[in-house]
Order: C-alpha cells, then structure tokens, then sequence
C-alpha cells in the first residue's frame, strides 16, 4: 500500500515537474490548471502521510528509523505547497520553474522514502 | 512571500533579491537549508561521535545556507554584498570538502552534505553557489 502510494506521487510529482517545466518554457505564469495538479500531488502526499503513520502505528518498522521516515514525509507533504505559493508571489515563468523544482525535489524525496521504508 | 514584498516597497530603494530567477534560487536554497538543517541536527544529536569531522562539516554548510537564504529573502545592497561573500565561502567549502574527500576517504566514515561536490545532492552544492555568484552579480548591474 505504501510503496504503490509511493510510486504513485513519484509520478505525479514528474507529471507535474513536466507540465510547470513546460509552462516556464513557454514563458508562462502558473494557473488554475497548474493549481489543480498541485492539490491533486498534495492530496496524494497527505494519502501517504497517513498511510504512513497508521502503519507505524500498527507495529511495523521504517529500516532507517522512525524520526527520519516522518520527517521526510513532512518535508515531502510542504515541498509542492511552498513552491506553489511562491509561484502566486511570482507570476512570471520563474514562478512555474519554482513549482516545476519543488516537484523534482518531492520526486527525489519519493526515492528515498523508498529507501527509508523498505528493508534491504 | 507578500510581506517580504511591501517591507522591501516601505524601504523604497532597498534592492529585491527574490524576483525572476531569484525566487528559484529563493526556493532551492531553502530546500538546502531544510536539508542541511535536518540532517546535521539529526546527526550531531544521535551519531556525533561516529563522524565528528563529517557532521561538523555538514552542520557548517547548513548554516551558510540558511544564511544566504535569509539575505537573499532580506534583499538590499549590504544584504547582496554579505550574499555573494557566503556564495563564494560556499563554493569554497564544496570544492575544498569535495576533493578532500576523495583525497582521504578515511577522514570521512559518513558523508557530507559537500562529500565528492555534493554527488549525494545531484550536484546541486556545486552548481548553486555558481547560479547564485551570477544572479546576484547581475542585480547590482540591474540597478547600478
């Protein structure tokens, strides 16, 4: 459940990276539609947030330790938001570059919650 | 973000920092402050004797980059001049560090934030001082 989430936002975060990469590209400022895919990446994240903790809660184990798998998955839930209203202070193609690397930095993120998680 | 902004309109001629290309690097120099700032508290409060060298290190460079964060976000020709001291400190650091590590791995038993130029990071340690030298050189020209 947990690694299918992860997987999951890992996508999303790309698809999203992409899309705002292409908007800065075509010199564009974020909109409505950017902000759409910025809730559905950040509801994802809470997803997992929760799935999360409720299988620490159930007994089972984070292979590096609990204080750091919460800890990236607090820094994972805030990376789209913050970008996202930095991109609503800058509404220039910067701002979409700003999104398009908060979600590089979530799917990188994603990459080591995996890690975190998973013995081996 | 807006606060920032009409503190620096208050100040009338105090030189914004974060605008254009500056709020990238706003943004990823906080994501390396976050990142350092976790990593060594985490470190130095649970391991510290393991790799003194290394977590020391790694806390040094979290402060340089909660520093140049919080005078990018300041803004101002002092807060410029004391950013593009930090950036080239910071570029130091990493290729100091860098090749200190790949020169003597056994000084190291765990990683720095600057371990082999910041490989652990995609490269970032290194690229973002560079990134940062160039916005804020061409900001004083902006406004010169």
């Amino acid at each position: 459940m947990l690694d299918a989430l992860t997987v999951a936002v890992s996508v999303a975060a790309l698809a999203l990276a992409a899309w705002c990469g292409f908007a800065a590209y075509r010199d564009q400022p974020t909109k409505d539609w950017h902000f759409i895919g910025m809730a559905v990446v950040t509801f994802l994240v809470l997803a997992q947030l929760i799935v999360g903790i409720v299988q620490l809660a159930r007994g089972e184990q984070a292979e590096e330790g609990t204080v750091i798998f919460v800890s990236y998955l607090l820094g994972a839930l805030c990376a789209v938001p913050i970008a996202g209203f930095m991109s609503l202070a800058e509404r220039s193609r910067w701002g979409s570059a700003t999104v398009a690397a908060g979600a590089v930095v979530l799917a990188v993120l994603e990459v080591r919650l995996f890690d975190i998680w998973t013995v081996g | 973000m807006a606060e920032t902004r009409e503190r620096a309109a208050a100040d009338g001629g105090r030189t914004r920092l974060v605008k254009g290309p500056g709020m990238l690097l706003v943004w990823l120099y906080g994501v390396m402050s976050v990142g350092a700032v976790s990593r060594s508290v985490y470190q130095v409060s649970t391991e510290f004797d393991r790799a003194p060298l290394a977590y020391a290190l790694s806390a040094v460079a979290a402060v340089v980059y909660v520093f140049i964060t919080y005078t990018l976000v300041r803004g101002g020709e002092a807060a410029r001049r004391a950013a593009l001291v930090c950036c080239a400190a910071e570029l130091a650091g990493v290729l100091i560090v860098g090749t200190w590590t790949l020169v003597e791995p056994s000084a190291f038993p765990d990683a720095t934030v600057w371990s082999d130029f910041g490989y652990g990071y995609v490269f970032i340690p290194v690229l973002l001082p560079l990134t940062g030298i160039w916005w804020l050189r061409r900001s004083r020209a902006a406004t010169a």
